[in-house]
């Protein structure tokens, strides 16, 4: 692949996000829309408000982390008996009946995962904004890295959604979806937007203005 | 324009004239500027094809049914989904509803709706919005996560009473390998060569 010396940004283009066709930005751009000449999608030099809006999902998704940990994801009632079970309850359970497979895919995708996403926004975000030059490629990849992963912990809401279902009345055994369970999905789903609201793009900005 | 832009680091290349099956990376940060598919259209449509009939199975078919002595009980995705609303926990069955039924199926029609008039060399209206709208529901198409997750209800209903999987469950099995064949099959960059020669 031949690559030249320059960021679009630099000579004045625009990628476009859907279609990646390079516009040329109208001179006065001011507080007018741009589209992009092949798909029409809105052009942005980077995504607009990258940081603000990553860093506001990020604290969202975070603030509600606390209840889909601390409240019942599930509560199931069996011959009289109610027992409610958090996320981590539900974890020591497959643990200590045998299933640490199941115990340590429940971990990573509903405790593990959403942690580390959390991690490595904050610490990319911190990074652009304290406008650090140190391995801009390792960043970026720690950034598609986190992309694909945010999805696999909407895993604990679809195991829910489907015992809720199979288990329901006419057993000796009911089980009820508990409050965390909505916390837990507005997590994955403001992680999932946090995510794509950062732009990679501004890691390479601050290099580049340094070699300028 | 024979240049791209990285669309993770900005870098500006030059387009190569690329081999029939292959994948252009950024000299910079490494990340894939486009990936070449052999016989892209004629892949696409066959695997979505499959796919649709597939799905068509997965969703109307019960996934599990669970027998604790004359008792048993069936669940499909669609009477699952049914029993949330009618629980009345809305934004758990929207959310699955949504990721699990309508944007797979909104994601393979999409796929026949621009591959069928490419195959045909015929142009069609709305194809670019429709190529578009593809591409932002691509990271909410969650049914291989549902796959995981039948998975391990299994394993936790297994103790308190026989599991029988479904017919459903095959057909999801395979759908998830069908649907990743089917995206993995699509050249979005010759899509949007030849969607960009009509206009």
């Amino acid at each position: 692949m031949k690559a030249t010396h320059a960021s679009a940004r630099q000579l004045g283009l625009v990628s476009c996000h859907a279609c990646h066709l390079l516009n040329r930005i109208p001179k006065v751009l001011g507080h007018a829309f741009a589209y992009c000449s092949r798909c029409g999608e809105e052009l942005h030099q980077r995504k607009p408000n990258s940081l603000k809006r990553t860093w506001a999902l990020l604290i969202a998704a975070m603030v509600f982390y606390i209840p889909a940990n601390v409240l019942p994801m599930t509560i199931t009632s069996a011959l009289g008996t109610t027992q409610a079970d958090t996320i981590m309850s539900g974890v020591i359970y497959f643990v200590t009946s045998g299933s640490w497979e199941i115990a340590l895919v429940i971990f990573t995708a509903s405790i593990f995962v959403p942690f580390l996403k959390f991690t490595i926004l904050i610490y990319l975000l911190l990074s652009v904004q304290f406008k650090s030059i140190k391995r801009p490629k390792n960043r970026t990849r720690l950034y598609r890295f986190t992309e694909a992963i945010g999805r696999w912990s909407m895993l604990d809401i679809y195991v829910v959604t489907i015992l809720v279902a199979l288990v329901k009345l006419g057993f000796l055994a009911d089980i009820e979806a508990g409050p965390a369970a909505i916390y837990f999905a507005a997590v994955v789903v403001t992680t999932m937007i946090a995510a794509e609201s950062f732009d990679p793009r501004l890691i390479w900005d601050v290099v580049e203005e340094k070699h300028e | 324009m024979h240049q791209i832009a990285c669309h993770e680091c900005d870098l500006i290349h030059d387009i190569p004239p690329m081999p029939s099956r292959g994948a252009a990376c950024c000299v910079r940060c490494g990340s894939v500027l486009f990936r070449a598919q052999e016989n892209s259209i004629d892949r696409t449509l066959a695997w979505t094809i499959a796919g649709l009939v597939l799905y068509v199975v997965g969703v109307s078919f019960p996934f599990l049914a669970m027998k604790n002595g004359p008792i048993s009980n069936e669940t499909g995705l669609l009477t699952g989904i049914q029993l949330l609303f009618d629980q009345g926990i809305i934004p758990l069955a929207t959310l699955v509803l949504l990721t699990c039924v309508l944007i797979p199926l909104l994601q393979m029609l999409g796929l026949l709706y621009i591959f069928i008039p490419l195959k045909l060399n015929i142009r069609v209206k709305y194809a670019v919005p429709v190529f578009r709208l593809f591409k932002h529901i691509k990271p909410w198409s969650m049914m291989e996560i549902y796959m995981l997750g039948i998975l391990v209800s299994i394993v936790k209903l297994g103790k308190m009473a026989t599991i029988v999987p479904g017919l459903a469950v095959i057909a999801f099995g395979l759908l998830i390998f069908v649907l990743s064949f089917a995206l993995s099959a699509v050249d979005e960059h010759m899509v949007w060569e030849k969607l960009g020669e009509d206009s």
